[in-house]
């Protein structure tokens, strides 16, 4: 086996400043990078947050979502389906933001606005059940990091713009809860993809109160945060509009 | 009389390659378990019962990873991008500049891994031959490679199921994919633990080397060659240092 070197007494005066020299010159500059590296994620850590995430990592989840939008996404993507029996009894519920108040289908109705005409479109429950129907058993992903295949159906997004002639030119689509606590928006790319649905139901029934009644969105491109329950208003924008947990340090496009 | 030798060992360019990799695998690894702590399901049973559980109540306490997923993903799909372009770059450079051959194991790595493994174990004495790298350290670099590869794409395979539905389903489906991502970071840990440990025990000439370049070396009494060359450039045949990994 070699030996290193039990002592420096062998070494010539030559190679001694040769060894000096280059030890002085990498480890000042790793302790130069080190410092540098802790003061630049100090400065990262320091800066402001815009929407509950410093504005250097907020730059890059837009750069990264920018890249998936213009890169990756692409409406022929389709998320993976499954047999019917793949599909989870009761599809697992995680949140109940917006769902507070009663409500009954017969007061309810979906409220559209597109924001160059400002007309709103106002439909009610048996509207959207008489357009053709759509069944999807796909995974559900949550931001969480769970997944589950579940089983629903609806109305696709893309059949309500066609049926009413809205315009698909904004830029995006903007979703709220009736009471306006949860809130959701998507690029306009997500919400005519082919598997995006308007749902009311779950299994083959009518969905529950938890997931959503009487309608929800189902959007297989993104994550469930996106897949607002309980819709009461759509907004067609060029203006993104806003997201509650994008608000709340989440990546606004959420695109899987 | 005895001479000492200044020989190369890491080119700069691995050094950096290195350097830069550490803090932001660090990160990487981080930032993954604050997202993995918002659905934290893996642990391995025997039977019915719990032997580990990825991970304890107190492990989250002391690394503060609660409630932190939202940080946790803008720091991972931040730092994704250097360890990823800098892992590629030192790919590059491995195959460009024929370092590979230093690193790829050889027909006789495997058995010569474990007389290392028998050696660090201290059940049997064994010296390595005269190489840069042994058996055991070629398996060792190499498979951090592929893992480090096999990150980047299981990564992917979660961060984009559906436009990448490919990949997600070539590794086996979303869960599948999550669970393997997970367990090359345990792999990272572990390699990290032992990398640490040898280093630690080969000492400071080889540490060293990572960061200046150089090893010095003893040269028998008055070899031929010896007096020819200051700083001759190592080739596999150069004799270096005690086991490393």
């Amino acid at each position: 086996m070699p030996k290193p070197p039990k002592s420096s007494s062998t070494l010539t005066p030559e190679q001694k400043k040769i060894i000096t020299r280059r030890n002085f010159l990498s480890f000042a500059t790793l302790g130069f990078g080190a410092l540098g590296g802790v003061l630049g994620w100090n400065w990262v850590r320091k800066q402001p947050s815009v929407d509950g995430t410093v504005a250097p990592l907020r730059t890059m989840l837009e750069t990264n979502g920018f890249l998936n939008e213009t890169v990756l996404y692409s409406n022929a993507h389709l998320a993976p389906e499954y047999p019917r029996s793949a599909a989870a009894a009761e599809p697992r519920t995680n949140g109940d933001v917006g769902l507070d108040e009663d409500i009954d289908a017969g007061d309810w109705k979906l409220t559209i606005t597109d924001t160059k005409s400002g007309k709103p479109l106002e439909l009610v429950l048996a509207d959207i059940m008489a357009l053709p129907k759509t069944e999807i058993v796909f995974d559900f992903k949550c931001v969480e990091g769970w997944n589950e295949i579940q089983h629903w159906g609806g109305v696709r997004l893309s059949e309500v713009f066609r049926k009413y002639d809205l315009p698909t030119d904004f830029r995006y689509v903007g979703m709220a809860t009736p009471d306006k606590a949860y809130y959701v928006g998507l690029d306009m790319a997500s919400a005519l993809h082919p598997q995006t649905l308007l749902a009311y139901e779950s299994n083959g029934q009518e969905i529950s109160f938890e997931q959503g009644y009487p309608l929800r969105l189902i959007v297989p491109v993104k994550y469930g945060i996106k897949n607002i329950k309980r819709i009461g208003s759509i907004i067609l924008t060029n203006e993104r509009p806003p997201d509650y947990w994008a608000e709340q340090g989440y990546d606004y496009h959420a695109g899987l | 009389m005895k001479e000492t030798r200044i020989v190369e060992k890491h080119p700069l360019a691995v050094r950096w390659f290195h350097w830069i990799n550490f803090p932001v695998l660090m990160v990487m690894i981080w930032s993954g378990l604050l997202i993995y702590w918002a659905n934290d399901i893996y642990e391995i049973k025997l039977d019915s019962t719990t032997l580990i559980k990825f991970f304890p109540k107190a492990f989250y306490d002391a690394l503060d990873l609660r409630a932190r997923l939202a940080d946790g993903m803008a720091y991972h799909f931040t730092f994704a991008w250097f360890f990823a372009i800098n892992g590629l770059l030192y790919v590059l450079y491995l195959v460009m500049s024929g370092e590979w051959r230093f690193i790829v194991p050889k027909k006789s790595s495997l058995g010569e891994a474990w007389k290392v493994l028998l050696n660090d174990l201290f059940i049997k004495k064994y010296t390595h031959e005269k190489a840069k790298f042994n058996g055991a350290q070629r398996l060792a670099y190499t498979s951090i490679l592929i893992m480090g590869f096999g990150s980047l794409l299981t990564g992917l395979a979660i961060y984009k199921p559906i436009q990448l539905s490919w990949l997600t389903n070539a590794l086996g489906g979303y869960g599948a994919a999550r669970l393997e991502h997970f367990c090359l970071t345990l792999g990272f840990c572990a390699f990290f633990l032992v990398h640490l440990l040898q280093v630690i025990r080969a000492g400071w000439n080889n540490f060293r080397a990572m960061v200046s370049g150089f090893e010095l070396e003893e040269v028998a009494d008055n070899p031929p060659e010896a007096s020819e060359e200051l700083t001759p450039i190592i080739d596999d045949n150069t004799p270096t240092q005690p086991t490393t990994l």
